[in-house]
Formats: C-alpha cells, sequence, structure tokens
C-alpha cells in the first residue's frame, strides 16, 4: 500500500514539476529568454488573425505580430507557443503570467486599460459589424427591426449590440454563445438573422464556414471604431516598450519603403532614417535592450505591415479585406509611424 | 523523553491535529498571500462594487424581466432564477418519466421492457454535453425558418426560433390576486386543521368556486396571439430552441437516472410483500402503489437527493447550447467586468447554498419519511 | 428442543411424499404482449415507439452517404458518415502534428494493453502499480517529446481521443490516494481530521464540475505564487483530479463502513499498530469490496472529461465540433456528436461489462 502510494506521489511530482517552468523570474524578457521562447494567446480559431493550418502552424496577422516580437528577441519567428484562450480566459491568463502577450483581436477600452493591463500598439482598426444573409434584404442597421442575432461573449460586442439597438430602436433580440464554433454555428443554421462582431471576424468567419460567401452581405454597427490592440501585464514597462517597438518596426518599415525582398539591399541606404531603423547606425537596439538590427530581422522574416495584412487578411488572403484605416497616414489611413532614433 | 511523549496514544492524536490544522491553515494563508501578492503586482482592483454598475449587455431570455441599463447583480439574480426554473422544471417532469420508465421495465411486458432497457443504456453511457450538443443541433438543422413555420394549430408556430404558443395575458389585479391566493390557501390549510372533515368538504367546495368567480372578474384575462411581423413572431408565449434542446437533454438523462434508482428501490422491497398484496386480493396496481412504492420510498429517497443535485449541478452545462444559466451569465460579467474571482466565487456561493439546503431538506425528510413508516 | 414428544392431534406426523416441483408456468407471448389492458397499452406504445423512430433510421442509415471523397456527394436526407471518415484523424488527435501521430497512436496502443493486463484481478499487486507508473511515464515522454529525439509537442497542440483518455486515467489514479486519505479522514474519531475531510468531501461534491473548471482556469493562476506556471490542460487535470478524489473518497469510504470493527480490534488484540493495521487489514479489504463501485466513478469520470471543453481545452468533442464547422460539408453537426458519443458509449460499456464480470467473480470467490 504505501508503496502504491509513494508511487503514485512521485507520478505527480514528476506530472507537476513537468508542467511548471519557471516564468516572470523578475523582468518579462528575462524570463522569455531564459524560457526560450515567448508565449502568445491565440484565438480558439479566427482564420486571418489567428488560426492553425492542417500542418497545425499558426497563422493570422495578430499571430505574427507576435512572431515580430520573437524576431526582435530571438531572432527567430517560430520560437513562440500559441495558447488558444476563450474570452473569459484571456485577461487572466496575461494578468497571471500564461502568457506573455495578448494579440487576441483584443479592442483597446478604458476600464481593460486600467484594470492591470497594458495595451500597446493598435494592430488593426475597425467597426463593429452585422452579418445577414443576403437573402433577407438588409443592408444597413436601420432596416433590421426585431431580428435576432447571434452573439458571441467575451468581447465588447455584446455591449455595442445593446447600444446600437437602443439607438435606433430596433428591439434587436440576442442569442449569446459563449464559443465562437458555436454561434457560426447557430448563425449558419438559421437560428439568428445576424450575427455580430468585429468586422474583420465577419468576414473570416465568412470566409470559412459560409457555404458560399457571396450569400452573406456585412456592414457596419456603428459609426464608431475600435482599436485593436496587443496588451501586456501592467508594470513592466521595459516590456511594453519591446512589444510597441516591435509592432513600429513592421509600420515603419512600410513607411520607410523597406521590404522583405529589399531588406539587405536597404543596408547600403543612404538615407538617415532607413540607416537608423535597420540598425547600420546602432543605439536603437541597446536602449530596448534587443539586438540592433532586431527591426531588419523583423521585416527580413515576416515583411512589413502591408506585406503582413495583405498575406493575412488583404488581397493575397481569403477574406479580401480592403485596407481602409489600416493604411498608412500618408495614404490617408491611421497607421502611423513614430521615430526610430 | 520525546519517545515515550510519542507513545502516549492521546499526547499523539493531538500533535497530529494540531499539525494538520497548522498545515491546513498555512495552505490557506498561502493562497491568500500569493492572491494579494499577485493581484497588487498586476494592478488588479478586487470589490463587489461592480455589481451596482449597468451591465450593458444582453441576456437572451429571462424568466424575470431583464434590460441591458440593469446592473450586474440583477444579472446574476436572473442567472439564478434561469438556472433554478430549469433545474426544476427538469427535476419535475424527469421524476415522472423516471418513474414511467422504471415501472416499464419492471413490467411484464418483454418488447416495452427490453425498449426500456435499451433507452436507459444508451442515454446513462453518453455525456450530457454531447446529448445537448446533439439535441441542439438536432433543432438547429431539422427546424425550419420562421418563414416556413410549422403551424400544426391556430395559433401554435414551430420553427428555429422556438415554439410560439398563445399566450393568456392577465390584467393589471394579477399581483394582489396572487397575494389572495395565496392567503385563502393558507387559511384553508388552517381550517383544514381545524374544523373536522365534513366541515372542510363542504367548505373546499366554496372556495373553489369563489376563487373561480374572483379570477375571471377580476383578471380579464386575455389572449395574445404568436404572428409572423417583419423578422421573427411578436407575441404570444415563447420556447426557445435553447431552451427545449437543454430540457430534452436534461430530462432524458436526469429520468434514466431516476428511474434506476426508482426501479432499485422497488426491486429491494421484499417479493413477499407483492405476495402478501396479492392474497390479499389487491389488484396489481394497487399493490404496486399503495404497498411497494410507499416503502421504496425510503429506499429511493437519498440516492433520488443526490441525483437531485446533480441535476442541479448539470444544468451548467447550458452555457453549450447558449442558455443564459448563471454559468453563461458568469462568463459574460467575466468577459465584460474582469472581476474574475469575484463572479466565481459568486458562482461558486450560489450552488454551494443549494447543494447544502437540498441535502438538509432532504435529511429532514428522509427522518421525517424513517419515522412514520416505524 | 430436545426430541419430538409433544405431540398435538392437529400437526400431522406422517411425512408427505416428495412431490415434483410444479413446471414453470411460461406464459405465451402473444399474452405477455396484449394479455391485459395495460400490457397492451405498453405494446403499442412499444410499436408506436418503434414507428416514430423510423425516419431516424431512414436517415441514419438509408438516406446515409458512407463513402464519398466528395463533400457534395452528401445528400440532403440522409446522414453523411463519409464526414466522419474524411475528418477521422483530426477528431481522434486533434492538432496534434500529423508526421508525430504515430506517438499518440502507441500511447493509446500502451495504455489499451495496461488496461487489458490489469483487467484480471489475478495480476493486481505492487509490480502492477509499478508498470503502471513506468507506463505513464512512457506515455507522457510519447506525447510531449523533447528528448530521444522526439521533436517537443507542447500541451496546446495536444488534442482530441488521446487527451479524453489521458484526462480520465490519470485524473482516477492520482484522485486515488488523495481519496484514501479523505476516506480515512473522514472516519477518523479525532475532530480535525474528520472536519476538514468533510468539509473538503463535501465542498468539492457540492458544486458543478464546471465551477470547478472555471476555478482551475481562470482562478488558479492567481492563488499561486506567480513563478508557477501551470498550463491549461495541467490545470484542468488538477480539477479533474480534485473532483475524482472527492468522489472516490465517499466510495472507499462506504467500504471501510462494511469492513467490521471487529477487524482492527483483532489487530489491536496482536499489538499490531494503528496505521499498520489500516494499511494491511482493512483498506485492502475495505477497496476490494468497493471496486464495483469504483468501475461506476471510473464512467462518471470518463463522461466528464468531455466538460473540459467548456474551458478549451481540445478534447475529442471539441475536435468533432471544429472539424463540423469546416463548410465545404453540410453541416454534419449531429453525424459529428453522434460519433463522439458512439465513442463515449464505447468506452463506457466496456467498462460497465467489467465491472458486471469482476462482481461476479467477487461473489464467486474471495481472492487475495
Amino acid at each position: 500500500m504505501r508503496s502504491k502510494l509513494l508511487g503514485v506521489g512521485f507520478l505527480l511530482t514528476s506530472m507537476l514539476s513537468a508542467g511548471l517552468s519557471p516564468a516572470l523570474a523578475g523582468p518579462t524578457l528575462d524570463a522569455v529568454k531564459a524560457r526560450g521562447f515567448l508565449k502568445c494567446a491565440s484565438s480558439q480559431g479566427t482564420v486571418g488573425f489567428g488560426a492553425p493550418d492542417e500542418k497545425g502552424y499558426w497563422r493570422g496577422l495578430d499571430v505574427e505580430t507576435c512572431r515580430a516580437v520573437a524576431v526582435a528577441i530571438f531572432n527567430d519567428k517560430d520560437k513562440v507557443e500559441f495558447v488558444p484562450l476563450s474570452g473569459q480566459q484571456r485577461v487572466p491568463a496575461l494578468q497571471t503570467g500564461e502568457i506573455d502577450i495578448l494579440p487576441r483581436t483584443f479592442t483597446w477600452t478604458l476600464r481593460r486599460d486600467a484594470n492591470g493591463l497594458n495595451f500597446t500598439t493598435p494592430n488593426y482598426y475597425e467597426f463593429t459589424g452585422f452579418m445577414m444573409p443576403k437573402a433577407l434584404g438588409v443592408t444597413k442597421v436601420e432596416d433590421m427591426s426585431g431580428a435576432s442575432v447571434c452573439v458571441q461573449t467575451g468581447s465588447t460586442t455584446e455591449v455595442v449590440a445593446n447600444d446600437v439597438s437602443k439607438e435606433h430602436n430596433l428591439g434587436l433580440k440576442p442569442v449569446v454563445f459563449e464559443n465562437s464554433s458555436a454561434v457560426s454555428q447557430a448563425f449558419f443554421s438559421g437560428r439568428c438573422d445576424a450575427l455580430i462582431t468585429d468586422a474583420a471576424a465577419l468576414a473570416s468567419i465568412r470566409a470559412t464556414s459560409a457555404k458560399n460567401p457571396d450569400d452573406y452581405i456585412i456592414f457596419p454597427a456603428t459609426r464608431f471604431m475600435d482599436a485593436l490592440t496587443p496588451a501586456v501585464r501592467h508594470g513592466d514597462d521595459q516590456w511594453l516598450d519591446i512589444v510597441n517597438w516591435s509592432i513600429q518596426a513592421l509600420i515603419a518599415g512600410e513607411q520607410l519603403g523597406v521590404t522583405q525582398a529589399n531588406v539587405s539591399e536597404m543596408q547600403k541606404s543612404e538615407d538617415p532614417r532607413v540607416k537608423r531603423f535597420l540598425g547600420v547606425e546602432p543605439g536603437n537596439g541597446a536602449a530596448l535592450g534587443l539586438d540592433e538590427k532586431f527591426a531588419a530581422n523583423i521585416i527580413a522574416q515576416l515583411g512589413n505591415y502591408g506585406k503582413m495584412f495583405d498575406r493575412n487578411v488583404g488581397k493575397d488572403s481569403p477574406l479580401k479585406l480592403e485596407r481602409g484605416a489600416n493604411r498608412l497616414y500618408s495614404d490617408g489611413g491611421l497607421m502611423f509611424p513614430l521615430a526610430f532614433q | 523523553m520525546l519517545f515515550a511523549l510519542w507513545d502516549n496514544r492521546r499526547i499523539r492524536n493531538n500533535v497530529i491535529q494540531v499539525l494538520l490544522f497548522a498545515g491546513f491553515a498555512g495552505l490557506l494563508f498561502w493562497l491568500w498571500s500569493n492572491t494579494a501578492a499577485n493581484l497588487a503586482a498586476r494592478g488588479i482592483r478586487v470589490g463587489f462594487d461592480y455589481l451596482n454598475r449597468q451591465a450593458n449587455f444582453p441576456i437572451s431570455e429571462s424568466v424575470l424581466p431583464y434590460d441591458p441599463s440593469d446592473t450586474f447583480g440583477w444579472a446574476y439574480v436572473i442567472g439564478v432564477t434561469n438556472t433554478a426554473v430549469i433545474s426544476l422544471t427538469a427535476i419535475i417532469i424527469s421524476t415522472f418519466i423516471g418513474l414511467v420508465i422504471a415501472l416499464v421495465r419492471l413490467s411484464n411486458n418483454p418488447l416495452a421492457s427490453k425498449m426500456a432497457a435499451l433507452f436507459v443504456g444508451v442515454i446513462r453511457n453518453m455525456p450530457l454535453i454531447v446529448q445537448l450538443l446533439f439535441w441542439y443541433a438536432l433543432a438547429t438543422t431539422v427546424l425550419p425558418a420562421p418563414r416556413l413555420a410549422f403551424n400544426p394549430l391556430p395559433g401554435f408556430y414551430l420553427s428555429l426560433r422556438g415554439l410560439y404558443v398563445p399566450a393568456i395575458s392577465l390584467g393589471p389585479q394579477a399581483g394582489p390576486f396572487a397575494a389572495a391566493c395565496l392567503a385563502v390557501l393558507i387559511a384553508a390549510v388552517i381550517m383544514r386543521r381545524l374544523a373536522p372533515i365534513s366541515a372542510w368538504s363542504l367548505s373546499k367546495w366554496v372556495l373553489l368556486g369563489g376563487l373561480a368567480v374572483a379570477a375571471v372578474v377580476l383578471l380579464r384575462p386575455s389572449v395574445s396571439f404568436p404572428e409572423l411581423k417583419g423578422f421573427n413572431f411578436i407575441g404570444g408565449l415563447r420556447l426557445s430552441p435553447e431552451f427545449a434542446a437543454l430540457m430534452l437533454g436534461l430530462v432524458l438523462y436526469t429520468s434514466v437516472f431516476i428511474s434506476e434508482v426508482i426501479r432499485g428501490g422497488i426491486e429491494a422491497v421484499s417479493r413477499g410483500q407483492w405476495e402478501a398484496g396479492r392474497a390479499l386480493g389487491l389488484s396489481e396496481r394497487h399493490v404496486m402503489f399503495r404497498i411497494i412504492i410507499p416503502q421504496a420510498l425510503r429506499i429511493i429517497v437519498p440516492p433520488m437527493t443526490s441525483q437531485y443535485l446533480s441535476t442541479v449541478k448539470n444544468t451548467t452545462l447550458a452555457l453549450a447550447v447558449g442558455y443564459p444559466e448563471l454559468g453563461l451569465v458568469v462568463g459574460t460579467v467575466i468577459n465584460q467586468t474582469g472581476q474574475a474571482i469575484e463572479s466565481i466565487s459568486i458562482l461558486l456561493a450560489v450552488f454551494l447554498t443549494i447543494s447544502i439546503a437540498v441535502s438538509m431538506f432532504m435529511n429532514w425528510y428522509n427522518a421525517h419519511v424513517a419515522l412514520v413508516t416505524r | 428442543m430436545t426430541s419430538l414428544s409433544i405431540s398435538h392431534a392437529h400437526v400431522a406426523t406422517d411425512i408427505l411424499p416428495a412431490r415434483q416441483a410444479p413446471p414453470i408456468k411460461r406464459m405465451p407471448l402473444l399474452k405477455m404482449l396484449f394479455g391485459d389492458i395495460l400490457s397492451a397499452a405498453l405494446t403499442t406504445g412499444a410499436l408506436m415507439t418503434i414507428l416514430a423512430l423510423m425516419p431516424a433510421v431512414q436517415w441514419g442509415l438509408v438516406d446515409a452517404t458512407w463513402t464519398t471523397a466528395d463533400p457534395a456527394a452528401c445528400r440532403d436526407g440522409g446522414a453523411c458518415w463519409a464526414f466522419v471518415g474524411a475528418k477521422l484523424r483530426f477528431i481522434l488527435f486533434g492538432l496534434y502534428p500529423p508526421e508525430a501521430q504515430w506517438r499518440p497512436m502507441i500511447m493509446m496502443g500502451l495504455m489499451v494493453g495496461m488496461v487489458l493486463v490489469s483487467l484480471s484481478p489475478a495480476l493486481w499487486g505492487r509490480k502492477l502499480v509499478i508498470a503502471w507508473q513506468v507506463a505513464v511515464a512512457m506515455m507522457l515522454t510519447l506525447m510531449w517529446g523533447g528528448v530521444a529525439g522526439l521533436s517537443f509537442v507542447p500541451t496546446s497542440q495536444w488534442g482530441g481521443l488521446p487527451v479524453t483518455l489521458l484526462l480520465a486515467l490519470l485524473s482516477l489514479g492520482c484522485g486515488f490516494p488523495f481519496a484514501v486519505f479523505l476516506a480515512l479522514g473522514r472516519r477518523s474519531s479525532l475532530p480535525i481530521p474528520s472536519v476538514l475531510s468533510v468539509g473538503l468531501i463535501e465542498t468539492v461534491r457540492g458544486l458543478p464540475l464546471v465551477g470547478l473548471l472555471f476555478v482551475a482556469s481562470i482562478l488558479l493562476p492567481l492563488l499561486l505564487p506567480p513563478t508557477w506556471t501551470i498550463d491549461k490542460l495541467g490545470r484542468t487535470f488538477a480539477a479533474l483530479t480534485v473532483f475524482a478524489a472527492a468522489y472516490l473518497a465517499e466510495v472507499i469510504r462506504g467500504g471501510l463502513q462494511a469492513i467490521p470493527a471487529g477487524q482492527i480490534e483483532a489487530a489491536k488484540a496482536l499489538g499490531i499498530p494503528h496505521w499498520k493495521a489500516i494499511q494491511h487489514i482493512v483498506m485492502p479489504q475495505a477497496i476490494q469490496k468497493v471496486i464495483p463501485p469504483l468501475t461506476n466513478t471510473a464512467i462518471v469520470m470518463v463522461k466528464n472529461t468531455s466538460l473540459v471543453m467548456i474551458v478549451g481545452v481540445f478534447d475529442m468533442l471539441s475536435a468533432g465540433r471544429s472539424a463540423a464547422m469546416d463548410p465545404t460539408w453540410p453541416a454534419p453537426y449531429r453525424e459529428a456528436y453522434l460519433f463522439v458519443g458512439l465513442i463515449y458509449f464505447a468506452l463506457c460499456v466496456a467498462i460497465s461489462y467489467y465491472a458486471r464480470w469482476l462482481e461476479l467473480r467477487v461473489k464467486a470467490k474471495d481472492y487475495r
């Protein structure tokens, strides 16, 4: 009997020690370096933003944002583990150190910011939208009176659904689910007339889950835009800076015309901005505690923001989203590169 | 010296107890201090002040009135009442169905009893959540769109949006009337205790007649029929597919377990009781309902208690099919506010309270039954 | 009574000759089915039920599409079992890297082998426990990898049937020792162990498993020091273990109660220390007595692993649901859930048949 108990005890400790890994020993950067890889939250499968392909390799805009940070630290875009998290789990997981970055279609709001999180740089701006079957003949919010709407919890969309319904006096009938596959199953089976969530996520759902994507129409629910922003834990400013400037590297790279194809060539550029950006003229990396070439490495492995957008959600993807507000400020969008100096 | 002390059984026991207690207290303190340190380090605020804030999120159906402009606290109340309603409904229906299944299984009819056994075997060996998801998938794939709704009877519509039936709505006097009914009921109970039986049987009819007249005069009930307006049916009473799938799954699952409990109880009553009953010339039905079941009840009550309790706990699976019981509301509140500790504590506290209350009631009932029979 | 000296006139003195037992009356089938109103009603009801189920049979068997590589070939009226065939790998193994898929397969083979070996009570003993520990260590190594040339596969990529089986097996295995202590504590005459055990057991049993899973997946990281990060699967496993321990403890307590007090008194009289007596005399007997109800708890735990879907662990049920999301197939949710349900059914029925067989053996002879 005792040997049984001892044996099971041994088993338990060995399992626990295998499951335990040192994290958060001091600043996040040291912990990540000690661990050897980065831990990022991901959605439970939103194609275009974060979803594993058939081989289990994670792809998507949010996923690649995370990979950019991994390149900045390790110069290896694959030194990341993606942890699929539901809506309720994602914030506690970040707060408690289970993950290092939360880049999961996460809207920047005051209360989230104030309660234990720090937001970095928005990597996607968008509207909350409705998707409806074209057969219902609705093209704008005002016509939706009395419609039932599938809503997924764990997002700001629940609040938006309510605001819209109040604003236009629509009397929308919500059907609430806590899981993204449940919500799209319900919508496509006809349980609801409309599905509400971020417009880009709607495009993703339409592209991947609709039998015939052309049968569905997506239109904005409000005139207010959300900034989807990767978040980090409160209280580690160095880590906040690293994530901020990794994302900035993607945006500034596009502005400076640095691409995956020309990044090695650009090393010879005479433009002082480009020289500082690529670390030819040193200083930026040391200031962040990173390799001097971190921005160059990010572009070399992932390309700049424009390419990343096209590849995952834009014209080269099944989602075919317009750049819209996500263009550079110089093209009339909201993406604003800061100075790498 | 020390060994001598250790050999003393009482001292040893006390030392063990003190160590155990200290260990437990230490564990609690350790968890508490970890939590406090974690919360401080991450800048997370804890407190129940959010309960008074406006919830702003929708709840798809509720027994009590709810609007997104209500508070988070009220949202929890909605969750608790929804949980209570599905639990009670499922328990009541399952008990009847369970009894029927048990009786069919015990019947002499080989076809019916084999089929009941097969049914029990299939249902009890599959996880409830799989069954719920299956029923919900069935409801949403088989039922037609609202415009093509089945219309078996005038005013009855069955579609993807649920079952709509005509509703009887009551006048503004409904509240006072309900109160009056309650008062009459209490009076009747007291009367029954005090008055002789003959007087009671007469007054009963007088009472009922009075109530019926009062109901029609005071309430002026009106009927509202559902009709298709725009996207959905308006008016009438609605049974949503989420509720229907949940209820179907929960009732089938629970009734199978209840039938096993009842069957076990009935089989535990000795055969001599059957034979004695038959020897007295009672019919099979009378033997069953007057002799066997009352005795089986004593055996049935304890396992039945735990069945009822697990039904209440099983309602939390409703969040898989999108029925807004307490678990789903708690999940939503965590999303909206990030107040995970408070929300989950509320969830746990509610279920612990229900569990303790039910087991206390059942203990009382158990004692009651035992006392009456012997 | 000394002799048969008492004689009464009304007592027969002759012993009657033995008679043949009356033949068992076999009721004719027709009479059983339609003998009286109740039987007739039951038979009619049963036949009506069978009739009512005919559309389901039509859908599931007659109109079903069994094999096709082309999703469009699945007809509207019938079940699309071809979908299950096409998605079998995904439903069974989830996101586990396909090139390393042989690892969970061997893992499950090992598990099935160990279970088959453990079926016979003759082999139960210390050696089997050690064999199980080695086997579990091998299973986890196979799944995780990272050593001996196996690629590392994080638990976030585990999925499907291996996760379901591992969770059920390990939560029962690791819950068991805790359950033994809880059961002993509850039976203890000392107030503190008994109050603590009762409190723990009743609290866990009073809570829905979903609540415990919420605590494990959302709250647990807040309760532990920041240097301890246990991943989601590990935390889910912890919740299932605690749950299993509380329920197992109640079963074991039943066994302990059935051991007559004389056993421990006899041990005391022989001068055997209390704990030794518990360990070598009471526990073995108690556990033997409760093996049939323990298999019941095993069934409950197998079914309960499906709840981990709610906290986003990618078990067989989640995998089935994700597979059904693929828009190229005509929304085969019913087929997916039926298939997953069938696997659970097979597991649970196998355990309950084993339990029945074991019970007969226990009744037949007292193996030690």
